[in-house]
């Protein structure tokens, strides 16, 4: 088809004069087929959810860290060549240091909007991670992972794992004695690794720590290797998420083959693309108003001077935490040989926790044997076991994280730092377990209180005496949309131990069984439509008033 | 409402509560351990629409098409605000408060500029675009049963037109091939550390025998007599600064020095002569991962890491006390010369700095 003109051969299209926009539609889609796109994504619903936001979080800061770290690649210089520090910021003037440093406070001080864009960079890096760390809390408690969704789980789990490693590396960049320190924190990790450990550092390090590559390799890796490998599965992410389309929580009218919500264009496209300028704004306003890495105050790595109450960024916390509960004394030296086991051992519980998150889908899903699609978001209280071991998995989590800070712990509260170290030590092995228990006794709670207030209603506060002197309570029943929330939601058994094909019952099998067993033996079912016509029934007894939403139940029992 | 192109419905056309059992898209009976209900409550379909005020009110429809405007405005307002900051408040080399202002203000300008869009256009979808919800129906993920038979087909047909299935030697050379070739590629990375061996230069400090300490950062030598009781110097040896690697040797061979009362000290056999007059010298590197143990508590004479908090009794010769650290620090053997300076009498007998596999005394 021709746009203006009617050079059409044979006459056939009828000359018809088209905007600027249609020709340049027209002119695009003659050479992508891209209507074919937009019609296929044009009016996809997204469902709409507070929760929802926080991935979009994530997507967008990341967005911003891309966008204010082009700008400090212009100037930053990835080098740890000595030179002698000759600019604005007085304190350090004369002190020598890398060129990495220089070039860093030379952006912080010389460069207009420099500072800005270095806090805007961290701020946004600091809230990335956060919000991956939400987004995956939400995913996980509302069982957005299972099928058909569980690669995409690790695929995001990947992404948490490249946030931090991006973070890391960055956080090192600058040369200053808290990345130098954090380095060689890194360089005694590595070296606790038995057998290849003092290669791994020795290479890593291209020499003796600190060396003068370390700076260099981190910066490939922090703006070249890991934001390709973190783009594409970013994008392999996103389109899953395209294929798979968003859950939705349970409501009226919401079921597991529809989804209801927003379409794309233009409702979801305007919320979402102003909500991503809503982040871009909130996190200039952070960088605006508050410091964040004021290297300059820390000096250049030196490895002899340290300041007391040293902090890694927050989301390394976990592990450094991790390092400083181990117990006096762990390690030994066999023959010729060292095995640190006090730097390894919390390596190797830090790899199996986020082994564990990485795999919880597969193995939920081993344990229930359910390969049916879930596109019904749980509420957490629906699945007990799961949100209690969500909960025990986040407290051991938070311990950690909390145990990063045990100095500052101590001199904040008065307390002994022993009494500190000592009180996590215990809480991260009795913590998870209390967290467990109170969480899924809560759950089981929370359930039989849903299904009491679906079949009998809320209480309403009205008492009334009968003309017989019995006094009763007014209960208010809910309506069948209110009601569904509460009545919606997937129901297991424990597995019965059954043998096989063979007339066997195999190891793993039995495994299985008393996993489902520990997942479902608490179980609270949901309300089915009979229960509902015998709680109705049943006290259909002496209505008052005409009202039928009310119900009117006996103050003793039901 | 019609029904769009792509099989989107609006709720009011009376599609979506039908089906409403809550059950999973069944693709194959295996439902494990879940119970299938046989009496559910029904779905009770999408509940009644509640128009939002800018429906009902034209008033307050033009009202928020105002706001909309507004925050648009304070948008540009925000930018242009940003761009005079920027020429307003430069920064003045010398002045410290021109960074600030530069930072604050073209912060300022920069949020607003994008904060205007953001609000504006959440505010403008939520209270003036179309507002009820759409319906949208989900086909399993698995491609149909006849694209996975097309697929399968794909392969057979790739597999008999190459031949790699039948010709099983052709197949196991190509995978012996892959296999090797990214190994020359695993040993460029040899490359990354020089050609020395790191055990050896981990077993040695730049100390030895007859080296001054001197103080660190200034490299000036420290006499015995200027080491008073209950003070700390933080050392480096002699021609440190120097050198070329200077902070890969104080990595290494930093120390902390102190001054205890002879008495105070428990010394163990063979090291009697390793102090002088309660002088004592120990390396400054943690034994855990090897921050600088910097923080000295004059009373209890105990070192403290300021990283993990591992602490070291210095009057049992760096003896653990507490934390995660599992050996002492080591200790560097002190004289005095004959001029009165601390000098080293020898390297340190062991290793410093953190654990490390192939390290052994």
């Amino acid at each position: 088809m021709t746009t203006t003109t009617s050079e059409t051969r044979g006459g056939a299209v009828v000359p018809k004069r088209k905007s600027a926009t249609q020709s340049a539609a027209n002119w695009v889609d003659e050479r992508t087929s891209i209507s074919g796109l937009v019609r296929e994504l044009g009016r996809k619903i997204f469902p709409d959810h507070w929760s929802f936001m926080l991935g979009e979080v994530a997507l967008y800061s990341f967005i911003v860290i891309l966008l204010t770290g082009t700008f400090l690649t212009f100037f930053f210089q990835a080098s740890m060549a000595e030179v002698t520090y000759d600019g604005t910021y007085l304190p350090l003037k004369g002190i020598d240091m890398s060129a990495a440093m220089n070039s860093t406070l030379h952006i912080s001080f010389d460069i207009r909007g420099g500072l800005l864009m270095r806090q805007v960079h961290h701020w946004a890096a600091l809230l990335f991670i956060a919000a991956i760390g939400l987004h995956m809390l939400r995913i996980f408690f509302t069982g957005a992972f299972r099928k058909p969704r569980e690669l995409n789980w690790f695929i995001g789990f990947v992404l948490f794992v490249l946030a931090m490693a991006e973070g890391f590396t960055g956080y090192s960049l600058p040369d200053d004695l808290l990345s130098g320190n954090g380095l060689r924190i890194i360089d005694g990790l590595v070296k606790g690794i038995p057998v290849i450990g003092t290669w791994t550092s020795y290479l890593l390090f291209g020499g003796e720590f600190p060396g003068t590559a370390i700076v260099g390799r981190l910066y490939t890796l922090h703006i070249l290797l890991l934001p390709a490998i973190l783009v594409a599965a970013l994008g392999v992410h996103l389109v899953l998420l395209i294929i798979n389309k968003h859950t939705q929580f349970a409501g009226p009218g919401k079921t597991n083959d529809n989804v209801v919500g927003v379409p794309i264009m233009p409702v979801f496209a305007a919320k979402a693309g102003g909500f991503f300028f809503i982040v871009f704004g909130v996190i200039v306003l952070m960088a605006t108003f508050f410091t964040i890495n004021p290297v300059w105050l820390y000096g250049p790595y030196d490895p002899s001077p340290i300041s007391a109450g040293t902090q890694p960024d927050w989301y390394i916390g976990f592990a450094d935490g991790a390092l400083r509960l181990v117990p006096t004394g762990l390690g030994f030296q066999i023959g010729n040989f060292t095995f640190a086991l006090n730097v390894f051992l919390p390596t190797v519980v830090l790899v199996l926790f986020l082994a564990a998150v990485a795999f919880y889908p597969f193995i939920e899903s081993w344990v229930t044997g359910d390969k049916r699609e879930h596109h019904i978001a749980d509420r957490p209280r629906n699945a007990p076991t799961r949100t209690a071991i969500g909960a025990a998995g986040v407290t051991f989590y938070a311990v950690l994280w909390a145990a990063a800070s045990s100095d500052l712990i101590a001199t904040h509260f008065g307390l002994t730092i022993e009494g500190v170290i000592l009180s996590l030590q215990i809480m991260l092995i009795v913590g998870p377990i209390v967290a467990y228990l109170v969480t899924k006794r809560m759950c089981v709670g929370l359930m039989k209180k849903d299904r009491e207030i679906a079949l009998h209603g809320y209480e309403s506060g009205r008492i009334v005496r009968l003309p017989g002197g019995e006094y009763i309570e007014v209960h208010e029943q809910l309506t069948d949309y209110e009601r569904w929330r509460l009545v919606s939601f997937d129901d297991y058994k424990p597995l019965m131990l059954r043998p096989n094909a063979k007339g066997q019952i195999t190891p793993a099998e039995r495994v299985r069984a008393a996993m489902s067993g520990w997942f479902f033996e608490d179980r609270i079912s949901p309300v089915t439509a009979q229960e509902l016509e015998q709680a109705h029934h049943s006290s259909g007894h002496g209505a008052l008033e005409g009202d039928s939403n009310t119900e009117i139940e006996s103050g003793v029992g039901h | 409402m019609a029904q769009h192109d792509d099989g989107v419905t609006t709720p009011d056309s009376g599609h979506a509560g039908s089906a409403a059992s809550g059950s999973a898209v069944v693709l194959s009976n295996e439902s494990g351990a879940a119970v299938v209900p046989t009496d559910a409550i029904v779905n009770p379909g999408f509940p009644p629409h509640n128009p939002r005020q800018t429906n009902l009110d034209p008033k307050k429809d033009k009202n928020a098409e105002r706001q909309v405007t507004f925050l648009f405005f304070l948008s540009i307002i925000g930018s242009v605000f940003a761009l005079a900051a920027y020429m307003a408040f430069p920064i003045v080399p010398g002045n410290f408060g021109s960074i600030r202002e530069n930072n604050l203000f073209l912060g300022i300008g920069i949020t607003l500029g994008l904060l205007g869009i953001g609000l504006g256009a959440v505010h403008w979808a939520k209270q003036l675009m179309r507002e009820d919800e759409s319906v949208e129906y989900r086909h399993g993920t698995r491609g149909s049963e006849e694209t996975r038979a097309k697929a399968v087909e794909v392969f057979e047909l790739g597999n008999e037109e190459s031949g790699i299935g039948r010709r099983s030697l052709i197949r196991n050379t190509l995978i012996g091939a892959l296999v090797l070739t990214p190994v020359p590629a695993v040993a460029l990375f040899r490359g990354l550390a020089p050609d020395t061996d790191p055990t050896a230069l981990l077993k040695h400090t730049m100390w030895k025998s007859g080296l001054k300490l001197t103080h660190d950062p200034t490299g000036v030598p420290i006499k015995a007599a200027d080491v008073t009781l209950g003070s700390v110097f933080h050392v480096i040896p002699e021609g440190l600064l120097q050198r070329s690697d200077a902070l890969e040797q104080k990595a290494k061979a930093a120390v902390l020095l102190m001054r205890l009362q002879p008495e105070d000290l428990h010394v163990t056999k063979g090291r009697e002569t390793w102090n002088y007059q309660g002088i004592i010298a120990y390396s400054q590197i943690c034994t855990h991962v090897g921050c600088p143990v910097a923080l000295y508590e004059h009373e209890t004479h105990h070192l403290l890491c300021p990283c993990h908090q591992s602490q070291f009794d210095m009057t049992h010769e760096a003896r653990v006390i507490f934390g995660p650290a599992r050996r002492p620090l080591p200790q560097l053997p002190i004289t005095v010369d004959s001029e009165g300076y601390l000098i080293a009498r020898s390297d340190f007998h062991e290793p410093v700095g953190p654990d490390y596999w192939e390290r052994h005394v």
